[in-house]
C-alpha cells in the first residue's frame, strides 16, 4: 500500500499572481516517484507552470523522488514558469542540499515566501488564472 | 561477536518500505543516533533501487537478499543480488546543472549513498554481486 500522496489545490499570491501547490505526504521513494510524476505530467496537460511544492507533510524522500524535479523543472521553466520547494522538514531538506538542489531550486521556508517569489518576476509570463476547486491526484 | 539478521525482499520497488524498516529497526536496536538510522534508511532504498532497476532489469521474479551485521565499531548493511554486475567505477559525480538540462532524473543514487556513508563496497564473487554500506560508531575505523 502507497503511503504517499500529492494533494493538488490553487492558490494566488497578494498581487493575485495565480499558483498551484501541490501538497506532498508520507514518503516519496522509487515506488511512489511516478504519483509526484503524474501529478506534474497534470500539470502540464492543464498549462499551471507556477508550482509551488509544499513538503510540509513529506517525512522521506529518495533520489528518485529527487529525479522527478530534475526531469520536470526545465521544461516549466521554458515554458515560463517555475518549480519553487517550500516548508520542507529539515531531515528532508537535508537530502536536496546534501545534493546540492538550493543551487538550482528556489527552496523557501514558507509558503508564502514561495509566493512571493513568484511575484517578483509575475511579469515574465502570464498564466491563466485558476479556477477554484480541489483534485487528489494521488 | 558481530551480530547478523538477514531478511529477503522479491526485486520490487513496493517492498523498499519494509527494507527501510528493517535495516531503521536493527540500527535503532544498535543504539546508532538517529541521524545515522536515517542515512541507513535512505541508503539501503539506494542500493536496492539499482539492484530492482539494473541488476534486474524490473524482473520482479527476482530475490534481493538483505543483511544487517552489526559489532563494537561498525554497522554494515550488505546486499545481494545474482543479476548483472554493477561498475561504480564506471560513475563520475554527477554533475547536477547537467542532469536537469537533459531532463534525467536517475544517475544521483551512488553519489548519494557515498556522501551518506562512510564506505561503500562493491564486490562481485562466483555470480552474486554485493555492496556494503557501513556506518562507523565513532565516524571512522578504530586504531
Amino acid at each position: 500500500m502507497s503511503n504517499f500522496s500529492v494533494h493538488s489545490r490553487a492558490a494566488h499570491s497578494a498581487h493575485d499572481v495565480a499558483v498551484h501547490v501541490l501538497d506532498l505526504e508520507g514518503e516519496l521513494d522509487a515506488h511512489t516517484a511516478s504519483d509526484l510524476e503524474a501529478a506534474f505530467e497534470q500539470c502540464r496537460a492543464e498549462d499551471h507552470h507556477r508550482i509551488i511544492v509544499n513538503g510540509a507533510d513529506l517525512d522521506y524522500i529518495s533520489s528518485a523522488g529527487l529525479g522527478v524535479f530534475m526531469a520536470y523543472v526545465e521544461d516549466v521553466r521554458e515554458a515560463g514558469g517555475d518549480i519553487k520547494i517550500a516548508n520542507l522538514k529539515p531531515k528532508v531538506y537535508n537530502v536536496f542540499d546534501l545534493l546540492g538542489f538550493p543551487m538550482l531550486f528556489d527552496i523557501e521556508d514558507t509558503e508564502e515566501e514561495a509566493l512571493a517569489r513568484f511575484e517578483e518576476n509575475a511579469e515574465d509570463a502570464p498564466e491563466p488564472s485558476d479556477a477554484p476547486g480541489e483534485n487528489r491526484i494521488a | 561477536m558481530p551480530q547478523t539478521h538477514t531478511m529477503t525482499i522479491p526485486s520490487a520497488t513496493r517492498h523498499l518500505g519494509e527494507v527501510r524498516q528493517f535495516v531503521a529497526e536493527r540500527a535503532a536496536a544498535e543504539g546508532l543516533e538517529d541521524e545515522m538510522v536515517q542515512e541507513l534508511r535512505m541508503a539501503v532504498e539506494e542500493a536496492c533501487a539499482n539492484v530492482i532497476e539494473h541488476a534486474y532489469a524490473g524482473d520482479a521474479s527476482r530475490e534481493i537478499d538483505v543483511a544487517v551485521i552489526a559489532d563494537d565499531e561498525r554497522f554494515t548493511v550488505r546486499i545481494r543480488d545474482e543479476g548483472e554486475p554493477f561498475r561504480p567505477e564506471a560513475y563520475d559525480t554527477p554533475d547536477l546543472r547537467e542532469l536537469v538540462r537533459r531532463r534525467q532524473s536517475g544517475g544521483l543514487g551512488l553519489h548519494l549513498m557515498r556522501r551518506l556513508m562512510d564506505q561503500v563496497e562493491y564486490r562481485t564473487r562466483q555470480g552474486v554481486n554485493e555492496v556494503l554500506l557501513t556506518k562507523y560508531r565513532d565516524g571512522q575505523p578504530a586504531g
